[in-house]
């Protein structure tokens, strides 16, 4: 029994004992733009839920998204009990294992429904429900700020209301009352004419006999009662006191450690390899040579060069090992590529604008330019960026009579297990993949290399292996944020209002309205050129928003500069067309109190930017003392249309904020001689608490589709801070890290012309 | 061989001496609340304390713990169960995103907290610093410490107003 709606597709069925389980998968539809990407083939759908209501009244939804810290599972259960009117406390989510297709719905079966006997009868019904929903089922990604937008919105919030219709219904056929006197409360039905009233599992097996609603009626936001609520999260307990599962702390009889090298110049490889001193080490077990793995994942993809391993009684042997190789790497043709050579070559390629292709182009660009009043120009330039998650990438493998089970933290379950089957030649079904807590992710555990790694090395070792990358093969061999050049031009007539705007930078990834402005002007044209590198590309939180909401962000403060205004005053009278990003913009600049008169070495500066669905705007106050930026004080407003968990919310832009301020303080690889300079948290600094500023989180629902969370936190702080620092120094920051550059020393390279 | 005593048991194991401690709590002994972050002391994931001064594991070989007093994250609570009045305050702070630095953040808070019951901010910056959070919850790492401290010291008011003989529960 199933029906399909506008965007979801509803399934239902019986499950012995007096359950039901419903089934709601989501297609691409309208959204299909901004999806489009985490999308491989049609007819290939992107989420899917399953909700299952048992004899004891208690709610379970399984969904297909990886804990790395966002609270994922917490914000998405409250989506579902409010819909269906469940009472919080029996409500219960887990995560979907990485099992795809039809071909495997019997283990999806097997897992909701536990080692129950089905009677014949109801297998027929069962079945449908797990063949329909499964064949849904086809990738499972945790990222792009999307579980609440896609999973919540149209998966679980569609769910909890289908169930409480269906659940209803069968009420009042039971009672004989009208339907619409049914009343549903706290995972209870009542009626009160009659004073009948009875838990919902009491009606549940009569419901799982009924078609779905092809619409259910969602709530209107007025009508939420848990969405908006503060609720604890559910993995937080497990988390003070070490009991939390981590992939690292998996254990399994007879395992052995090891650790990985690969080559330091990226598509390189290993010419010789000399391992006598390494096996002469106590607890050494064997040196391995894997061969490379191609690697695909949600952007773009990447073959990773091959490696070599030590394998060992503990990870120390292990690690004393691999620095005693003696390892010879085969020369490349990129040995001598440095950023210096990149930016170059990124400089060249935007100047020539071979292919350059419009992201945008609309109004005369060359007409405003040459009637201008004002010019002006200048070149932003981000380097590349590490993820450093905090847990170091690792995965145990375990690979014996031609099956394959691995454990390991990733934003892409069932994507990794496709790449291990594809690295072992086995068929999917012989490779079980078990997700564990992820200690953070960032986009760099969308990758599949190292859990390749790890399966490779127990094949070829035969006893399980729990591989554990060093913190410097984690900075050395990361999917990197991009280095990126981007070259703007604005003018502005008499009255400095701005005419036209053009920009030009390189490398095009996603999403494709990261370097678009709100503010309205005449003329703009937009557009990206190519210019290719040896460097991994990989998503970092935000991907282009990172990069792109710097550059605009500051140059719009530059234009407004130019013009002789206040930065917040130029940016709101750009956004008369646009009431929500400029309310979402006044909320941040009152709450900061923005004329509030600052000391002496003090600055203040604005940004604003909407990325994954969400409108953030961030006030920055800061701190110049000897050429030393002191972030003090961030304001943020944000708009997600409505926050789930207004907490959770709050939580992730505070992390979003310090992960982009990291970067704008001290955020840099280098590339010299075609590998990565730096290695550790030595030389690629993180955030500490003594840096840290205080933050302010100012919600608004605006009542507008729900947007991410994860990530819009992060494009906006940079500029903000940097806006600050031209507010108290002069000192205009177009190049990041900030700890490269001597405040002190400043020299104005605006290139403005009469 | 070495005899390490971990949240009050001692145990004996065969390991080499010069192994980071951090490895032999998670390997031989089983105790994986302690994690792995870096290997060279910069970020503090693998805090534990070491006659309960905060120390980090991943530098500090076993021979230099033989015979010491080491307490890891699963040592935290009380005997019976009850939660550290830091981890009350993790909780009702919701500190935690991705989990995987806490134990490292709650043991140097423990330190801090049993060396100074009533920190200035500074003396928790300070206290705090070796330990890095990817996850940037360090405004709530800072609130739940304060909240510790004032639980620590209503505790230690109400003690001493209790039993005034008990000199143990007076700052």
């Amino acid at each position: 029994m199933n029906k399909w709606t506008r965007r979801a597709f509803i399934t239902t069925g019986a499950v012995v004992g007096g359950g039901i389980i419903v089934g709601v998968a989501i297609r691409p539809g309208n959204r299909a733009g901004k999806l489009s990407p985490h999308v491989t083939t049609d007819g290939e759908t992107l989420v899917h839920t399953w909700v299952k209501l048992d004899s004891n009244n208690i709610v379970t939804a399984i969904v297909p998204h990886a804990e790395m810290g966002q609270g994922v599972g917490t914000a998405l259960t409250q989506m579902l009990a409010d819909e269906l009117d469940a009472d919080w406390d029996l409500v219960k989510f887990e995560e979907a294992p990485a099992i795809s297709e039809f071909a495997n719905y019997p283990l999806a079966k097997g897992m909701l429904l536990g080692d129950v006997d089905i009677p014949d009868f109801v297998v027929p019904t069962v079945d449908g429900v797990f063949m329909r929903a499964a064949q849904a089922l086809n990738l499972q990604v945790t990222g792009g700020s999307l579980s609440v937008r896609t999973t919540g919105a149209y998966g679980m919030r569609v769910a909890g209301a289908a169930i409480k219709e269906m659940l209803r219904t069968a009420a009042a056929e039971a009672w004989q009352v009208p339907v619409d006197q049914v009343i549903a409360r706290d995972s209870q039905l009542s009626h009160k004419a009659s004073g009948r009233a009875e838990p919902y599992a009491a009606f549940a097996e009569a419901a799982g006999q009924m078609t779905p609603p092809a619409t259910p009626k969602l709530k209107t936001q007025d009508e939420f009662k848990i969405m908006g609520r503060h609720v604890e999260r559910h993995d937080i307990p497990s988390k003070v006191d070490g009991t939390a599962t981590f992939a690292l702390d998996v254990r399994v009889p007879g395992m052995l450690y090891a650790t990985v090298r690969r080559p330091p110049v990226f598509g390189g490889g290993i010419a010789k390899v000399d391992d006598t001193k390494t096996r002469a080490i106590k607890g050494v077990v064997d040196v391995v040579q894997l061969p490379p793995a191609k690697v695909e994942a949600v952007v773009g993809g990447f073959s990773s060069a091959e490696s070599v391993a030590v394998v060992a009684e503990g990870y120390w042997p292990a690690k004393q090992g691999i620095d005693a190789l003696d390892i010879e790497w085969t020369d490349t043709a990129n040995d001598g590529v440095s950023s210096g050579s990149i930016f170059e070559q990124f400089d060249r390629d935007i100047s020539a604008a071979v292919d350059r292709e419009a992201d945008v182009a609309e109004g005369d660009l060359e007409a405003a330019m040459a009637s201008a009043a004002q010019v002006i120009k200048a070149d932003y330039h981000v380097p590349y960026l590490a993820h450093t998650c905090m847990e170091p990438l690792n995965a145990t493998a375990e690979v014996k009579d031609g099956r394959c089970e691995v454990w390991v933290g990733c934003q892409s379950p069932l994507g990794f297990r496709r790449a291990i089957a594809a690295a072992l030649d086995f068929d999917i079904e012989n490779v079980t993949l078990h997700n564990l807590f992820m200690g953070g992710g960032f986009g760099r555990k969308s990758r599949a290399d190292y859990a390749i790694q790890a399966a490779l090395l127990a094949e070829k070792v035969g006893r399980p292996v729990q591989l554990i990358w060093t913190r410097e093969e984690d900075v050395r061999q990361d999917f990197y944020r991009p280095a990126v050049q981007s070259r703007f031009r604005a003018a502005l007539d008499k009255a400095g209002n701005l005419t036209a705007w053009e920009n030009t930078y390189v490398d095009k990834h996603e999403p494709v309205d990261a370097p678009l402005i709100p503010y309205m002007v005449a003329a703009r044209d937009i557009g990206h050129v190519s210019s290719p590198t040896h460097i991994p590309f990989g998503a970092w939180r935000s991907v282009d928003h990172s990069q792109h909401g710097f550059f605009t962000e500051s140059f719009i403060d530059e234009v407004a500069a130019a013009a002789g205004q206040d930065p917040y005053a130029y940016r709101a009278a750009r956004l008369l067309h646009k009431p929500r990003q400029l309310a979402v913009l006044r909320r941040a600049a009152e709450a900061a109190d923005w004329e509030r008169p600052l000391g002496e070495d003090q600055g203040r500066g604005i940004s604003l930017q909407e990325s994954f669905g969400t409108i953030v705007a961030q006030v920055v106050e800061v701190t110049v003392v000897d050429g030393q930026p002191q972030v003090d004080r961030v304001v943020a407003a944000v708009d997600p249309g409505f926050a789930v968990s207004p907490d959770g919310l709050k939580a992730q832009i505070e992390s979003g904020i310090v992960y982009g301020l990291t970067a704008a303080l001290y955020g840099e690889i280098t590339i010299e001689d075609g590998a990565v300079k730096q290695s550790n948290f030595n030389d690629y600094q993180a955030l500490r608490m003594s840096a840290a500023p205080e933050i302010e989180t100012h919600i608004i629902n605006s009542d507008n589709a729900m947007g991410g969370a994860g990530e819009p936190g992060t494009p906006g702080i940079a500029p903000a801070l940097a806006n600050a620092i031209y507010d108290a120094t002069g000192f205009r920051i177009r190049r990041l890290p900030l700890n490269l550059i001597d405040l002190q020393y400043q020299v104005d390279e605006t290139d403005t012309q009469a | 061989m070495a005899v390490l005593t971990v949240n009050g048991v001692k145990r004996e194991i065969d390991i080499d001496p010069s192994t980071p401690l951090l490895w032999a709590i998670r390997e031989q002994l089983g105790l994986t609340g302690t994690k792995f972050g870096c290997g060279i002391s910069q970020c503090g994931a693998c805090t534990i304390r070491l006659n309960g001064n905060a120390i980090r594991s991943c530098v500090t070989p076993v021979a230099a713990a033989d015979g010491q007093d080491i307490q890891t994250i699963e040592g935290l609570a009380a005997d019976d169960g009850t939660r550290h009045r830091l981890q009350t305050a993790w909780i009702k702070h919701q500190v935690p995103q991705c989990g995987y630095c806490q134990s490292g953040q709650l043991m140097s808070a423990a330190a801090l907290l049993e060396s100074n019951p009533d920190p200035t901010d500074d003396d928790i910056d300070t206290a705090m610093d070796g330990n890095i959070c990817r996850c940037g919850m360090y405004g709530r790492i800072k609130a739940a410490i304060k909240t510790a401290a004032k639980a620590g010291s209503d505790r230690a008011t109400s003690d001493a107003t209790d039993d005034a003989t008990n000199e143990g529960g007076v700052r």
